[in-house]
């Protein structure tokens, strides 16, 4: 099972460098959609079966769908891979892509020491619903809230300006344009 | 079951969260930086992970569920701003946000 954490970790992060570097929005999504698929079989291979399962769910699956949701909304046209290009010349990369190595090597540097290994046994989903709904109740009542807000907030956000709150006119709700 | 060493799970976190990091100094295209913020937050959400795994505690799992919660609003109040502002301002040029008026 050691093999699959390196290769599914391999994946991940040629396909995300291949995701954040795609001029086209929607090669950018599926190579993310592979990415994810491929943490959540790292998260199997940690023995966190239930993760693995929320992480296909929620992030390759609903998340990424808002996503593609919103550039078929856009509506980007022909054009927008040409601006893209323009937006992203090669050179821009090298600023930032060298405060990320540093930021990688620093990392890199304070995880070699240590010799501790991950676990040999899965921890259940049994367990974690037990700890969820004891001892963290509190923050599942927090993200209940914080989910309400960020409902009213795209609604509200999602709202066209200039519309009226209630659409005049009969009640089938045809109001004049 | 695998035992792979703590720093390796660690290791791949710490790249990934480099890697979102060069999207969001870098795009300007405004769906690939919350996109890169999502790399981001997940590489987050596998350290936790991992660190769980690490001492056989559920606690980690916990954390995640909490990122995930968190990464999924974000998402929805970010992808609204973004149609508002293409709508306003007929562009996904980030630098296009700093004439937005509330």
């Amino acid at each position: 099972m050691n093999i699959l954490f390196y290769v599914a970790a391999a994946i991940a992060i040629v396909s995300s460098i291949a995701a954040i570097t795609r001029s086209h929005a929607i090669h950018a999504i599926l190579f993310l959609v592979v990415s994810f698929v491929s943490i959540s079989l790292v998260f199997y291979t940690l023995g966190a079966p239930f993760i693995a399962a929320l992480e296909v769910i929620t992030y390759a699956g609903a998340i990424m769908v808002l996503f593609m949701f919103a550039i078929m909304l856009l509506n980007l046209g022909a054009h927008a891979v040409q601006r893209e290009r323009q937006w992203q010349p090669r050179i821009v990369w090298a600023g930032s892509g060298l405060l990320s190595l540093i930021l990688l090597a620093q990392l890199a540097w304070t995880f070699s020491f240590g010799k501790a290994q991950t676990g040999s046994l899965p921890v259940a989903p049994s367990q974690v619903g037990a700890a969820l709904f004891g001892t963290y109740l509190l923050g599942v009542e927090l993200a209940s809230m914080l989910l309400l807000a960020g409902l009213a907030g795209a609604y509200y956000l999602g709202k066209r300006s200039g519309e009226p709150e209630h659409p005049k006119g009969g009640a089938d709700g045809n109001g004049p344009a | 079951m695998a035992t792979v060493p703590l720093s390796h799970a660690l290791l791949l976190s710490a790249a990934l969260f480099a890697i979102g990091l060069a999207g969001v100094i870098t795009r300007r295209n405004m769906i690939l930086v919350l996109l890169s913020a999502e790399i981001m937050l997940n590489a987050a959400g596998l350290a936790f992970v991992a660190a769980g795994s690490r001492w056989l505690a559920p606690d980690g799992q916990i954390m995640f569920l909490f990122i995930l919660t968190t990464a999924a609003v974000e998402v929805s109040i970010g992808l609204a701003l973004v149609l508002r502002q293409n709508h306003l301002a007929k562009s996904l040029d980030i630098d296009a946000a700093g004439s937005m008026k509330g």
